[in-house]
């Protein structure tokens, strides 16, 4: 009886959780279209089961595309660790592309461009604030939001210029030791980044 | 301990009796009274046995509060990270959709659990639905694989779909979650696996007693390209223009598995909060059971000392009434 004492302590322990959750499910919102021919599909093949949901079923659906060209740009800046920017009405973007820094205004053509290295500088009336992007991926819809996910984005005055040009000095000297192809094109990425760094303090 | 216990009782007890009674029947029926196959048979559950039993509930008590407050601290620090994340898979749904009913040949189900357990039914949720999406995508020419992250639900799915594991990883949260990390893990799976579309299957942190089963899917560039041809929900893909790379299928290529790695980071943070949320309730509920339990122990433990002592009196009473009389 003794050492059954834990097991039946926890046995219910997870019932009585398990109840709880139950409780809470319903106040997710309404299923969209594309989730309710998964949702058949699943009650038919697993009726007892409550299906899982989909990510939709957590986000706010985006605006639709005006027939008018709106004023603003609506920018969003996401990071694995924070959305720095979320839902910010702004006169233009610019991004910094692979083929080169791209202006984006309201109205523009929808586009994905992947990034690379470089700052981002976001217009607003007067006021122009400048971020270092690690590189990553941007958006721009057909309404008019522009969605930025990079893995790192820092403004541009909290960065050393002393460490950048140590770095920059550091990876040099890597790519010119480098004997793998490995080891070339991680020196080779760093030479880029900290050459992009620099550029962006001087320029 | 148990001896001192016992001549605390025995004085206890003999102190009101002590003069025209002889000592040795009572300390016999002492003795007696604490061996649990004893010749009074049923009438004394002895308690010394309830007494141990009363000392070990009390501890699991103390371990399982413990262990909700460890669980509730490692939840504060990581529920802030989970919800800073929220924002990262947002722009991949509003430009790709969600098509969690796609029909591709080739599935992978990734199913993210814990390592550890005594955190309620999380992870069995998480292998039933991977059972379930296994099962909904079986079909002829059709196959199913499994990669399976932490070790319960490892144990779970190793009992009947063996030769469906593709991959699994363990032992993930040994240094705190971290976007790097994930980044190699997602490109270790994306070498090792041939897919089509990618389900990850997670309980997403809702509340702290509110887990919600979820799963998201990720499209390989060539299903992308197949649904923007056949149009629905990816239909408007083909209006954007693509910057950067020199095909489009290098940049959707690219897309695909930061879409994966992203979705992955949060996936993970969201699972582990659901586990630390899991573990403090499924504790709680432990600390309130082991309490009512000693309640009742309790209760028992009076009533059998005193049973005890009232038929020590008996005995008593009876012996001195037969000698007198």
């Amino acid at each position: 009886m003794l050492r059954h004492g834990p097991r039946f302590l926890l046995s219910r322990a997870s019932a009585a959780s398990m109840g709880w959750r139950r409780q809470f499910a319903t106040d997710l919102p309404a299923e969209t279209a594309g989730d309710s021919k998964f949702v058949e599909a699943w009650k038919k093949v697993i009726p007892n089961i409550d299906p899982p949901k989909t990510p939709s079923a957590y986000m706010a659906p985006r605006p639709p595309t005006p027939s008018t060209i709106p004023s603003k740009l609506t920018v969003n800046l996401v990071l694995p660790y924070s959305s720095i920017l979320s839902g910010k009405e702004v006169d233009m973007v610019i991004v910094p592309a692979t083929t080169g820094h791209m202006g984006v205004l309201p109205g523009h053509v929808a586009t994905i461009a992947e990034l690379k290295p470089g700052i981002l500088s976001v217009h607003e009336g007067n006021d122009v604030s400048k971020y270092f992007l690690s590189g990553g991926f941007a958006f721009v819809h057909a309404n008019s939001v522009a969605d930025i996910i990079a893995i790192e984005a820092t403004p541009v005055d909290q960065i050393d210029p002393n460490l950048v040009q140590k770095g920059l000095a550091e990876f040099q000297q890597k790519l010119n030791s480098a004997s793998t192809d490995v080891e070339k094109a991680e020196a080779q990425i760093g030479v880029d980044v900290h050459s992009a760094l620099n550029a962006a303090l001087t320029g | 301990m148990a001896m001192a216990a016992l001549r605390r009782e025995g004085r206890r007890m003999a102190a009101p009796l002590i003069t025209p009674h002889p000592i040795n029947p009572l300390r016999s029926s002492l003795a007696s009274s604490d061996r649990e196959h004893t010749l009074l048979g049923v009438r004394s559950i002895s308690t010394q046995v309830v007494r141990n039993r009363m000392k070990s509930v009390r501890n699991i008590q103390k371990i399982t509060k413990a262990m909700k407050m460890v669980a509730a601290s490692k939840l504060r620090a990581i529920q802030t990270k989970a919800e800073n994340s929220r924002g990262l898979w947002q722009p991949f749904t509003a430009l790709l959709g969600d098509t969690p009913s796609v029909d591709v040949k080739k599935n992978v189900i990734v199913t993210i659990s814990s390592d550890k357990g005594l955190c309620g039914g999380i992870n069995s949720t998480s292998v039933k639905i991977s059972r379930g999406l296994h099962k909904l995508n079986a079909g002829p020419e059709k196959e199913c694989k499994y990669v399976i992250l932490g070790e319960k639900a490892k144990a779970q799915l190793v009992r009947d779909s063996k030769k469906d594991i593709e991959l699994a990883f363990t032992e993930l949260q040994k240094n705190p979650l971290n976007y790097t990390q994930v980044a190699v893990l997602a490109d270790d799976i994306l070498k090792n696996v041939e897919y089509d579309a990618l389900r990850i299957v997670f309980n997403k942190f809702q509340s702290v007693v509110a887990f919600v089963p979820t799963t998201s899917t990720v499209l390989s560039p060539e299903v992308v390209e197949r649904e923007a041809e056949a149009g629905g929900k990816l239909g408007e893909l083909d209006s954007y223009e693509i910057e950067g790379g020199e095909t489009k299928s290098e940049v959707l290529q690219n897309l695909t598995e930061f879409q994966f790695s992203c979705v992955m980071f949060n996936a993970m943070l969201e699972n582990a909060c659901s586990e630390q949320g899991a573990r403090m309730s499924a504790m709680d509920s432990s600390s309130r059971n082991a309490g009512d339990m000693l309640d009742r122990l309790t209760l028992t433990y009076n009533r059998t000392r005193q049973a005890s002592i009232t038929t020590e009196l008996i005995e008593i009473i009876s012996g001195a009434s037969a000698l007198e009389g």
